[in-house]
């Protein structure tokens, strides 16, 4: 905690602004090199979208983000993250109910899962196995591009001509059936592909999800092939495509960032916003905070969303006008609300009262194409989804550290639900979002609002106010094609520095985008450090 | 929750170890006594009997099915005469082996298959890609559970419920009643021994096990978990998928892949020259055949007793020769003037207490799979690699004449 006098001037290697996942990853590797960083927060307690609210006494509450997938290994590694307390527990299972009384429960064991969707098709329980297989190696294809600074495609520096030479090589190179699959996510709606595929309703909807995770798309949509692969690119101990809770939830894990990044030396602020980033000539200063105080350093890295990094920052006048212009275009209408709710028993679903380990893992409330395509219909309307798409988790079932004991918190992902409203606010719809993911879900486990004793709704404005991320998307900006790799956030400037000489950025905005990965903070941290190395 | 065989609510009582395993899904037990031995010996010295439901099973029917089959599988399905079976393997369009299993052909138009996983879509996609319907590659697995009847006492046990074997050829499938249930009976299996495989219908599965138990009691008919079967397959030199090979289907890289040559099937290619018979692969496996690109076959290696004897007494223990069952990777090396020269490797390993010797089954390079030949085989003695000298074995190690003669009560050799 600083003591500092506000008016004093302070010098530092680096700031990095916003203490996120990304934020936290990233200071800790400039830490790490050695560099003097100080890591600046305006809210009291850092993770950003990754934290732990215990709102309730005794029960913990993933507010926004909820569970881990993408993080990058090396970055456990790197950062002796295990050291500090990083411990993943796994989502072991996937329950995909229906409303008719019909459900999936799958789990770990592929001879099982087989067994359980050939109750509906033997034959979509084959695909099943083919598209996993499939995805899964187009996923280990692409991971070294996932872990590397993409190309720039506006450069004639010969290292980004190679590179680029190298991605089409690699292109070419891709096995057939590998290359015909990426192709397909990136022509192809999820829908499209899934009805190619699949017979069965129920078993399509299982994989839909995945395609419309906090992006304002119908399964229906193009745009949706790539968000499912994209949410397709993780692991669970080398296991792709699986998730895992944190323990004591995502805020959890960014305490273990936090101890990570002040083992090494780096120092975190908290109540400390930026009013703006200092330059002069094209070469960045420093920052000033909101109460005056300057700080200065050669090196300032926003952890924040391109709309923050480029226009809030920095006088936009300031930029390029080409950059800015683009970035207008960059879409974030977050569609997405939490509504997380202590319980004073898990929910039960009819017929499968006895199955203890039913809610350990994701709980997806959106039995077919139609039912999250009508919910998708209705916030394209500008109005927030009457039955909408829900994915619950309820750590406490395997980290008791949640709840108190025999209790539960269950965390409620929603879609859709626009940021931008057709008719009033979210201030006045909020409790009206809560009523109706209660209904839902009461709809899917009879009995489920006896089961409640409080109940917390998050709006996309809630997201924005709190985080800062604009207009709420929870990946600093869509996951569009045209929004990623060599186009995140610009083409141009998806190598995590700007157009100011030592102003760089490291959020979810930038390459590999969104989702508790920690890559773009590892990624940019490899480039100033580069940078540092070739100006020294 | 793991499924259940049809038998399984009698073979849950007959476990004496308390210990499962799943297969595909289901609950089968890896040995029923604690002596695998004992289950061992009753397939080779009397009878065993193992349920093997858990393989997936296929119906191709209609008039469409032998088109299929015969484009589908890399042997030709159109030279099975009614009321027999076949062994063959089918393999994707680049030559790798998808499975292998077992074809029956009950009448000209009406097939069963097993298969290790499941594969209904795969043909279904094959019948539409032909302009064949669908509908005649049907999934049958729930209908029938599977009993292998496998030994030298197998005919003389089943000639007491039906007279179905009496002349039933090595390969013949016919149908009978056992326990008043229609039974698809055919003379195969996965022992290299005399035997025969029984397909029974769902509701039939208690009676007609019972049934068949009650007709071994007096020949010692043993109840044989997969821990015994995999032993006996080993020594009739039969490959076992997830094992030996795997899936092409699922594999990541071609190096995980293998082609029938590359599998020790060339024998299944030999027929090929005869017609020009269009089946999935061909095109490559023409090539690989033309052009002698085979990375390496599979055969079986023979290891010298005296050796194995001696790196284990040199390491003053005694050679491990009681129920030994692997299914490790142990490298295989050239003798050569170069040390450790890397040749392949054995992926599953047997000390046949029957054959007094140890067996392996390994890949190796073309060059040296030729009968006779010396290799190293990496052994591991008291926690260090050590080689023992290895010979290349062709075919099966034990194949008793009881196995395919026509008449019954042909004795061990």
């Amino acid at each position: 905690m600083s003591t500092e006098p506000q008016s004093a001037s302070l010098r530092y290697d680096a700031v990095v602004i916003g203490a996120g996942h990304n934020g936290l990853v990233h200071a800790g590797y400039l830490a790490r090199a050695g560099m003097r960083t100080l890591l600046l927060e305006q809210r009291h307690l850092v993770g950003g979208a990754a934290i732990t609210e215990e709102l309730l006494p005794g029960f913990r509450f993933t507010t926004f983000s909820y569970a881990i997938s993408l993080l990058r290994p090396e970055i456990v590694d790197d950062l002796d993250l295990v050291e500090h307390g990083l411990m993943v527990l796994p989502l072991a299972n996937t329950f995909q109910p229906g409303l008719n009384g019909e459900y999936l429960a799958l789990g770990p064991d592929a001879d099982a899962n087989y067994h359980e969707i050939a109750r509906f098709s033997a034959e979509d329980a084959e695909a099943a196995r083919d598209l996993d297989h499939l995805i899964a190696r187009l996923c280990v294809a692409l991971k070294p591009w996932m872990d590397r600074i993409p190309p720039n495609v506006r450069s004639n520096d010969p290292a980004d001509l190679e590179a680029l030479a190298e991605l089409r090589a690699f292109m070419e190179g891709l096995d057939p059936e590998v290359r015909a699959l990426g192709e397909r996510f990136a022509s192809s709606s999820a829908a499209e592909i899934l009805d190619e595929t699949f017979e069965h309703d129920l078993v399509k909807s299982l994989y839909a999800s995945s395609g419309i995770i906090g992006s304002m798309v119908s399964p229906r949509d193009r745009e949706s092939g790539l968000v499912w692969l994209f949410h397709k690119m993780g692991e669970y101990d080398g296991s792709p495509g699986s998730w895992g809770f944190h323990k004591g939830g995502n805020g959890g894990f960014t305490q273990v960032l936090a101890r990570a990044c002040e083992a090494f030396g780096g120092e975190i602020r908290t109540e400390a916003r930026v009013r703006r980033v200092l330059h002069e000539g094209g070469t960045v200063r420093g920052v000033e905070l909101e109460d005056g105080q300057r700080i200065e350093a050669p090196v300032v890295v926003s952890a924040l969303d391109p709309r923050q990094t480029f226009t809030r920052l920095v006088d936009p006048a300031d930029m390029p006008a080409d950059l800015i212009e683009h970035l207008e275009g960059y879409k974030y209408q977050g569609s997405a609300s939490k509504v997380n709710f202590a319980l004073s028993d898990l929910p039960t679903f009819p017929g499968l009262e006895d199955k203890p380990d039913l809610f350990r893992g994701f709980t997806n409330l959106g039995p077919s194409i139609d039912y999250l395509h009508q919910a998708f219909t209705e916030a394209k309307e500008g109005r927030f989804s009457r039955r909408p798409f829900i994915d619950c988790c309820i750590q406490s079932t395997v980290d008791p550290g949640m709840s108190p004991p025999g209790k539960h918190v269950m965390s409620c992902f929603v879609m859709y639900t626009p940021y931008q409203l057709a008719e009033g606010t979210w201030d006045d719809q909020r409790d009206a979002l809560g009523d109706t993911v209660q209904e839902t879900l009461e709809e899917f486990f009879p009995g489920f609002s006896e089961l409640v004793l409080h109940r917390e709704v998050v709006t996309p404005l809630d997201i924005e106010r709190a985080v800062g991320l604009s207009e709420g998307n929870i990946f600093a900006g869509e996951l569009f094609d045209s929004q990623l790799f060599l186009n995140r956030p610009a083409p141009g400037w998806n190598q995590y520095r700007t157009p100011l000489s030592g102003y760089y950025q490291c959020g979810s905005g930038t390459h590999p985008g969104g989702c508790v990965s920690g890559g773009p903070g590892m990624l940019a941290a490899r480039q100033v450090l580069r940078d540092a190395q070739a100006g020294a | 929750m793991p499924q259940s065989t049809p038998f399984q609510p009698r073979l849950s009582g007959l476990n004496q170890t308390g210990v499962w395993k799943l297969w595909a899904g289901y609950t089968v037990a890896p040995a029923y006594q604690h002596s695998i031995s004992t289950e061992y010996y009753a397939i080779r010295n009397s009878a065993a009997l193992l349920d093997t439901s858990p393989l997936f099973k296929l119906r191709f029917a209609g008039p469409s099915a032998e088109t299929l089959l015969r484009h589908a599988m890399v042997r030709d399905v159109g030279a099975i005469a009614d009321g027999r079976a076949q062994y063959t393997c089918w393999c994707d369009r680049r030559g790798y082996v998808l499975q292998d299993g077992v074809v029956l052909r009950l009448s000209s138009e009406d097939f069963l298959l097993t298969a290790a996983e499941p594969t209904l879509k795969y043909f279904r996609d094959l019948a539409s890609d032909l302009g064949i319907a669908r509908e005649t590659v049907q999934d049958v697995s729930l209908d029938y559970g599977i009993l292998a009847l496998q030994g030298p006492l197998a005919h003389r046990i089943l000639a007491r419920l039906t007279d179905a074997a009496d002349g039933l050829r090595y390969f013949g499938v016919t149908r009978c009643a056992i326990a008043s249930h229609g039974v698809i009976l055919s003379r195969t299996g996965y022992t290299g021994d005399l035997g025969y495989e029984l397909w029974v219908p769902r509701e039939g599965a208690l009676p007609v096990l019972d049934a068949l138990l009650e007709a071994g009691r007096g020949d010692n008919l043993t109840m044989m978990g997969t821990t015994a079967l995999k032993m006996a397959r080993v020594e009739a030199g039969l490959l076992l998928m997830d094992v030996d090979f795997r899936s092409s289907r699922h594999a990541w890289v071609d190096e995980q892949r293998e082609t029938p040559a590359e599998l020790g099937w060339a024998w299944m290619l030999r027929a090929m020259e005869r017609s020009d018979r269009d089946f999935v692969g061909r095109g490559a496996i023409e090539q690989e055949l033309a052009t002698g690109s085979s990375r390496w076959t599979t055969t079986g290696l023979a290891v010298d007793v005296h050796d194995y004897e001696r790196v284990h007494d040199e390491a003053g223990i005694l050679a491990p020769r009681h129920e030994v069952y692997e299914e490790t990777t142990m490298s295989v090396y050239r003798r050569s003037e170069t040390p450790w020269d890397y040749a392949g490797y054995a992926t599953s390993f047997h000390y046949s207490s029957l054959l007094r010797r140890p067996l392996a089954l390994a890949k190796i390079p073309m060059d040296l799979a030729v009968e006779g030949t010396e290799v190293d085989l990496e052994l591991t003695v008291i926690r260090r690699p050590q080689n023992v000298l290895a010979r290349v074995h062709g075919g099966s190690f034990f194949n008793p004449e009881r196995k395919i003669a026509v008449a019954e009560g042909v004795q061990n050799p």
